[in-house]
């Protein structure tokens, strides 16, 4: 939630392969985590879909690759997440002629 | 354990949306275990209402914290010297905590995020179901230790009734009859001959029916 908060397109988290958690379920319970944090998400209509799980092990590099494309493409699709516009939005210095008024 | 369940974030937001600055408060203990409203709980959601309110253009305060406890006057001390920065409170806690807060802040409107459900176990990861309704009079010495208060569902002190089948209640399939329990229990124990005595007619005002309930205890009391 936090990087979606602070703007993020997308996030993903990547846990071990299944079966294969050093905590055991860690990563199943990271997975269901992930599925309750998508559903808010929707709720809030930023979009569950910016938000995904994968699993891998840590020297799989070319799935690492390949879940990275996955993902920039998905976030392609989606375009800007809707917080990072409002959040510009919110930065923008008032038009110059309200500050002029002001001043 | 008391068992919450989160309050749908839409209904949530409905509740506070007219809020300039909000205090999401969160309890350490039950509703921690049964992730409901802890310390987690306090940061999802807090991120939720601020996400909502930037998409909204509108700049609202949302603060978070967590008690040792929401039901124990000297943890809602802790936020006395914040509770003022906040137009409302979104309790977490379980419906005890909220109205604790509420009594310990009187003129600060503190509204429920979860809905508070039942004094339960944790059966599996993200299953909790009902094991006691504080009845005020406890007879798991005689039931075989299952409670036919909170597990049968007519709450028949001497059971089964005839809906009972093939071990399962009538009011639903999925559901164990209680008495069922008890007498497996009661086998289990070669204890039947507690089966034969029968539970006299229960004093139901020790439970809700006698109106709200006090514990004083004078070895306790200052
Ligand atoms: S079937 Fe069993 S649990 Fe259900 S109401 Fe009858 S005795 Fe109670």
């Amino acid at each position: 939630m936090r990087p979606l908060e602070k703007g993020a397109d997308g996030v993903y988290v990547v846990g071990c392969r299944e079966g294969d958690c050093h905590y055991n379920s860690g990563n199943f319970r990271a997975k269901a985590r992930v599925e309750q944090t998508r559903k808010v998400l929707d709720a809030l209509g930023i979009g569950g879909r910016r938000l995904e799980m994968f699993n891998l092990s840590s020297s799989d590099g070319p799935s690492f690759a390949r879940y990275a494309r996955e993902m920039h493409d998905r976030i392609l699709e989606l375009g800007p997440n809707p917080i990072r516009t409002a959040l510009a939005k919110k930065k923008k210095p008032p038009p110059a002629e309200l500050q002029a008024a002001v001043a | 354990m008391i068992v919450a369940e989160k309050k749908p974030i839409e209904e949530i937001i409905d509740t506070v949306k007219d809020c300039q600055s909000i205090l999401v408060l969160g309890c350490n203990e039950c509703v921690t275990v049964c992730e409901a409203g802890g310390k987690k709980e306090v940061g999802l959601l807090a991120s939720a209402l601020r996400m909502h309110f930037l998409q909204q253009g509108r700049e609202v305060n949302i603060g978070e914290r967590t008690l040792e406890r929401q039901c124990d006057q000297e943890y809602l001390e802790e936020i006395r010297d914040i509770i003022d920065l906040y137009d409302m409170v979104v309790s977490i806690a379980c419906g005890v905590g909220v109205q604790f807060t509420a009594e310990k802040y009187h003129a600060k409107p503190v509204v429920p995020g979860v809905n508070t459900l039942f004094m339960g176990a944790n059966e599996a990861r993200g299953v909790w179901s009902e094991r006691c309704q504080g009845c005020g009079q406890c007879l798991l010495a005689v039931s075989g230790g299952i409670c036919p208060v909170s597990r049968c569902a007519k709450r028949i002190l001497n059971g089964p009734c005839g809906g009972s089948s093939a071990g399962k209640c009538e009011i639903n399939k999925e559901l164990p009859c209680g008495w069922q329990l008890i007498i497996d229990r009661l086998k289990a124990l070669g204890r039947m001959d507690d089966y034969e005595k029968i539970i006299p007619i229960k004093d139901w005002s020790t439970e809700r029916a006698g109106g709200p309930r006090k514990v004083v205890r004078e070895d306790l009391k200052l």
